[in-house]
């Protein structure tokens, strides 16, 4: 099952530059959650600070609380734990280019120690099958490799890999920018699938995408968190002027 | 800023404006007819309906184009919501200035006769109403369509009255049961205008505040 993220008074910087300035907000487990703004408004900073992503960069640092469920990301737990338990899916499909599909699916699995090869198998399936691609790969798993697929399908491939060592989250960094509408359009059947099972935060720059899939809203604009409400009222009568003109395209 | 899809939303707003114009010279030539009993007028009224249909049926599809091709959002798309909804309601409005058109017709016959009914006064409350809850549309001010919204209960006393008076007319000189059936139809054809004028106010009001107050509704403060 998911569980909820209670972000309070999280700051980032990238070297000198305040990118993120004290965004606190609630995000409901087993939903959908929709992050939107202009680019370099802080959206993606935010979603890589919920895993620790952020501080890959060198030059980058972060502070504030972000609790998921009773744990304190920051202080609880190492960067690679929280990353098990909090996935994620990037822009661009990053299959490992030489694995095969099967492989890409257990990478996550072997790194963390897993050699069973009766699990393995188990969990490639239904990892596969929670992404919706397991009809369409079934019979090649060991055949291709990840980089053959087209790129839905490679899409589909990350985010089984995401969920193969079993997350509680899963942040999703505008996942079907890349994909032609049919693609898009079952990357959002699956959040919409996904969501009973986990929590899913979803960087996006199609509004209608976030209105279709996403509960709540979340508007950062210059690296603050402008307006965050349920998605109906974000896209039919945002609070402030700054969403309004943004969503209605008078931005700027 | 999205200049062509500003452009479109201009557009919308004149014809439906041009729609309001047709509708309002319909309302007022029914309202002059039963003053006149000028049964001329009252075909003008009948042979303006095909064009207010045909008007609703253009101003609805290009809505209807805009929502799908433009995928508006808060206060756009409240504004395409509104306009549809007030289109219907200005075809409505024609619909009863025809009803009005027909019963003068009839009335004709009985010129002289007294109707103890300020139906003029009527017609030109609930004229002032549809006026004013398009000035409101036009100006985006929904101070002055919560104006409109208070007018109504005026319109709908008068009604009631005429429905006693008339009621009684009909008990006391049965032979006159038919004018004041007409009469009666009349009365009630202007207090539908009214309840149209309302809803049109409230549709401005749903646009600039996006609060929906049909229905004495009030939301609750966020």
């Amino acid at each position: 099952m998911g569980v909820g993220i209670r972000v309070e008074n999280l700051n980032a910087w990238y070297g000198p530059t305040h990118t993120l300035k004290d965004v606190s907000l609630h995000i409901p487990a087993n939903r959908a959650t929709a992050l939107i703004g202009p680019s370099g408004c802080g959206k993606s900073t935010f979603v890589r600070c919920l895993n620790r992503m952020h501080e890959t960069n060198p030059t980058a640092r972060a502070e504030g609380t972000v609790m998921m469920g009773d744990l304190d990301i920051y202080k609880d737990a190492a960067p690679v734990e929280i990353r098990r338990r909090i996935g994620m899916v990037f822009q661009r499909p990053n299959p490992f280019p030489t694995m095969s599909i099967y492989d890409n699916v257990a990478s996550g699995l072997k790194l963390n120690g897993f050699r069973k090869r009766r699990i393995l198998d188990e969990i490639v399936e239904r990892s596969l099958k929670q992404a919706a691609l397991w009809e369409e790969v079934k019979d090649d798993l060991k055949k291709k490799s990840g980089a053959s697929l087209s790129g839905g399908q490679q899409q589909r491939l990350c985010i089984a890999r995401a969920l193969a060592v079993d997350p509680e989250v899963l942040l999703m960094d505008e996942p079907a920018s890349a994909l032609d509408p049919v693609s898009t359009s079952k990357i959002e059947d699956l959040i919409f699938q996904l969501k009973s099972q986990y929590t899913i935060v979803i960087v996006t720059h199609n509004m209608q995408q976030a209105a279709r899939v996403a509960e709540n809203t979340g508007f950062f604009l210059t690296g603050k968190l402008v307006e965050f409400a349920p998605t109906h009222k974000i896209f039919t009568m945002p609070s402030d002027k700054r969403t309004e003109d943004y969503i209605t395209g008078r931005f700027g | 800023m999205r200049i062509n899809f500003q452009q479109k939303l201009d557009e919308l707003k004149e014809r439906l404006l041009v729609m309001a114009g047709l509708v309002e010279q319909a309302i007022q030539r029914a309202t002059e007819a039963y003053s006149t009993r000028d049964t001329e007028l009252c075909e003008l009224v009948k042979l303006s309906e095909p064009a207010i249909n045909r008007m609703e049926r253009e101003i609805d599809q290009a809505a209807l184009d805009l929502l799908a091709m433009e995928q508006p959002m808060a206060v756009d798309l409240r504004f395409i919501i509104a306009v549809i909804r007030i289109n219907a309601d200005l075809e409505r409005v024609g619909d009863q200035a025809v009803g009005i058109a027909g019963r003068v017709k009839d009335l004709g016959m009985f010129a002289n006769l007294d109707i103890p009914v300020d139906i003029p006064k009527l017609a030109s409350l609930s004229q002032a109403m549809v006026r004013k809850a398009l000035q409101a549309f036009i100006e985006g001010d929904a101070d002055l369509a919560q104006s409109v919204l208070t007018l109504d209960d005026q319109v709908d006393e008068m009604n009631r009255e005429a429905f006693r008076s008339l009621g009684e007319l009909i008990k006391t000189k049965p032979e006159m049961s038919s004018q004041a059936l007409n009469a009666l139809i009349i009365s009630r054809n202007l207090e539908r205008v009214g309840d149209h004028a309302t809803n049109i106010a409230e549709d401005v009001i749903f646009w600039v505040r996006g609060a929906d107050v049909r229905h004495g509704w009030a939301p609750e403060e966020d």
